[in-house]
């Protein structure tokens, strides 16, 4: 039994054991998780660090197992005894843990394991036995059980970020008392590989569940993806109990016709769409609507309506930017003749962020974020050219690694002022998106190093693309 | 499309003042089981153009005798709350489409998909 605490609530210290993937979105995830449950972060570790350990000061037990029903960026959280560098300095930790706090654990009447984790190293069983016979200065009085502990405790390890270079003894011990694991599971049982309807740029599942959770999905929020293509994004917002929305430009993506993205599968099946797809998981239920609908037209009467906006904007790499306009030229598809397409225009990715900001700040509740990938020009990147506005204050800025010289950046944002008509045009501040003006100036920097080329064949490459591109205006696939 | 979309959805014709609430044209209505969630639907009624939200689905032959005027009270009104649950969530047009209360362009509504794209000569 914890002691009763007069002076407020009573902090314990909690370890996480993170996942070693996606390192710099996981501690924003963390962070992002305990706003929602009132909790605070209070770590003092690098915020983009590779450790697996973190450890955490909770007011309960309850918000540990909050927090764990909704990470995917950690594995296991454990109620923490003690810590060191050194044994001695581990054991005199553990044992300046209240004994009172242990009690309840090492009653004689009950059963308990311990489990080694070791990081970066992996340990003979022989090896394990000895530290588990190390861990005696705990009295422990119940009686070992292996298979059905009820107490489970876990000795774990630090052995350092390189497997190669292990040193005999860790650089960090720590004991615990396992409380839950994460929802890791849900990225292997939302896998886009046994997914129903899914798309040339389909979100990965564990990707998509962190930009829920950096969105700050809770049950009952209304959920929109301006760019919801084939609708990866609102599966995991649904899986947390938010009702999901989305507008596509693409009338066959959102309808399931034309040619299937499956490479032994030619055309698209009859119930490919993404009401099919929450229906496959059983998330029919979240399912309000998906419009064909161009994104940067103002299709939504003017209203927070919004909890949460969650989008991967096309940026021309895998999927054409555009939008509708007026052209010459009118296109008319034969196969599908009740899809009229009006002819598409490109879309500026400087233009797609202001129509994303501008949107956000007018449709989102106050306190709703964004959350959206950022393409990214590595040898040109600095925090300079993170579009900004007004009413949306950066929350994180996580990278991906894509190649030596791209990457891309999952970018939350939240919204801190009430918007007013004044902030509409805000976006258009100078020097704002300098990077991003011009449709393809990125997109042609994000090709150009993907083979090393001496300046000459460079600049003839870009000459012929220049060509390519007048010869196939009006073709828009990438 | 279901009439909580409806009651979000406006006009976006040039020129159009407020565009707001679309007409619905419906050739075909479906009527689907949505598990009912009170929390849910407690927390959109305040988000709701209630007036607009009665006149569409009283359109499509699906009032489910609302009232015009929202009551007070209506937070531990579970049966009104499942009326309203129903017209949000489980009155769906299939075939069909909206029509802009101003400009009169329609937005054909395919498969229960709406298609909000304008022709450019409309534009």
């Amino acid at each position: 039994m914890a002691l009763p605490c007069k002076t407020g609530a009573a902090f314990k210290k909690y370890l996480l054991l993170l996942a070693q993937e996606n390192c710099e979105f996981r501690l924003p995830e963390i962070k992002s998780l305990l706003s929602l449950y009132g909790g605070h972060f209070n770590n003092l570790q690098d915020e983009h660090g590779k450790s697996p350990f973190c450890i955490l000061n909770l007011p309960s037990e309850e918000m540990a197992r909050k927090l764990m029903k909704r990470t995917v960026c950690a594995k296991s959280v454990f109620e923490l005894w003690g810590h060191g560098k050194t044994f001695m300095e581990f054991q005199q930790s553990v044992l300046s843990y209240p004994l009172e706090n242990m009690m309840s654990y090492l009653q004689p009447n009950s059963t308990y394991k311990i489990i080694i984790h070791s990081f970066n190293k992996t340990l003979t069983q022989k090896e394990k036995l000895e530290k588990i016979n190390t861990m005696e200065f705990i009295p422990f009085q119940g009686k070992v059980n292996l298979q059905n502990a009820e107490n489970i405790f876990y000795l774990l390890e630090d052995y350092g970020s390189d497997p190669n270079k292990a040193p005999n003894e860790p650089f960090e011990i720590f004991f615990g008392r396992w409380i839950a694991d994460g929802q890791r599971e849900l990225i292997n049982s939302y896998s886009v590989k046994k997914r129903h309807f899914i798309g040339n740029t389909s979100m990965d599942a564990g990707l998509s569940f962190i930009m829920a959770n950096h969105a700050r999905v809770k049950p009952n929020d209304v959920v929109f993806d301006p760019f919801v293509g084939t609708g990866g994004l609102l599966v995991s917002s649904a899986h947390f109990g938010a009702y999901v929305c989305g507008t596509e430009i693409d009338y066959n993506t959102v309808h399931g016709l034309g040619k299937a993205t499956r490479m032994n599968q030619k055309w698209r099946g009859p119930d490919e769409n993404i009401r099919a797809n929450l229906r496959q998981y059983g998330l029919e239920k979240y399912y309000l609507d998906v419009l064909v609908s161009d994104a940067s037209k103002p299709v939504w009467r003017k209203a927070p309506l919004f909890d949460a906006i969650i989008t991967d904007p096309p940026y021309g790499i895998r999927e054409s930017t555009r939008k509708t306009g007026t052209q010459k030229e009118i296109i008319k598809t034969e196969l599908f003749p009740e899809s009229h397409v009006p002819v598409q225009l490109n879309y500026h990715l400087s233009d797609i962020f202001s129509d994303l900001f501008a949107f956000a700040s007018e449709f989102l509740v106050t306190g709703g974020r964004l959350v959206y990938w950022l393409p990214v020009y590595r040898p040109e990147y600095t925090e300079e050219v993170l579009p900004r506005h007004p009413c949306l204050k950066l929350i994180s800025n996580c990278e991906q690694m894509l190649s030596s010289h791209t990457s891309r950046r999952l970018i939350t944002m939240e919204k801190v002022k009430e918007f007013e008509e004044k902030y509409q045009y805000a976006h258009l501040g100078e020097g704002q998106n300098l990077p991003y003006k011009g449709h393809n100036s990125f997109r042609e920097k994000y090709f150009s190093g993907l083979k090393k080329r001496t300046a000459r064949e460079e600049r003839a490459r870009s000459e012929m693309a220049n060509a390519e591109n007048v010869k196939s205006k009006g073709k828009e696939d990438v | 499309m279901k009439l909580l979309t409806h009651n979000m959805l406006r006009s976006h014709v040039t020129g159009v003042t407020r565009g707001f609430p679309l007409l619905i044209r419906a050739e075909e209505v479906k009527l689907s089981s949505v598990d009912f969630n009170q929390d849910f639907v407690t927390r959109m009624i305040p988000k709701l153009e209630w007036e607009a939200l009665v006149e569409a689905a009283e359109s499509l032959g699906h009032g489910s005798n609302l009232p015009r005027e929202l009551e007070t009270g209506y937070e531990k009104n579970e049966d009104f709350l499942k009326k309203v649950h129903h017209v949000l969530l489980e009155v769906e047009v299939i075939e069909g489409a909206l029509k802009c209360p101003e400009s009169g362009t329609e937005f054909p509504i395919t498969r229960g998909i709406p298609n909000m794209l304008i022709n450019e000569e409309e534009s």
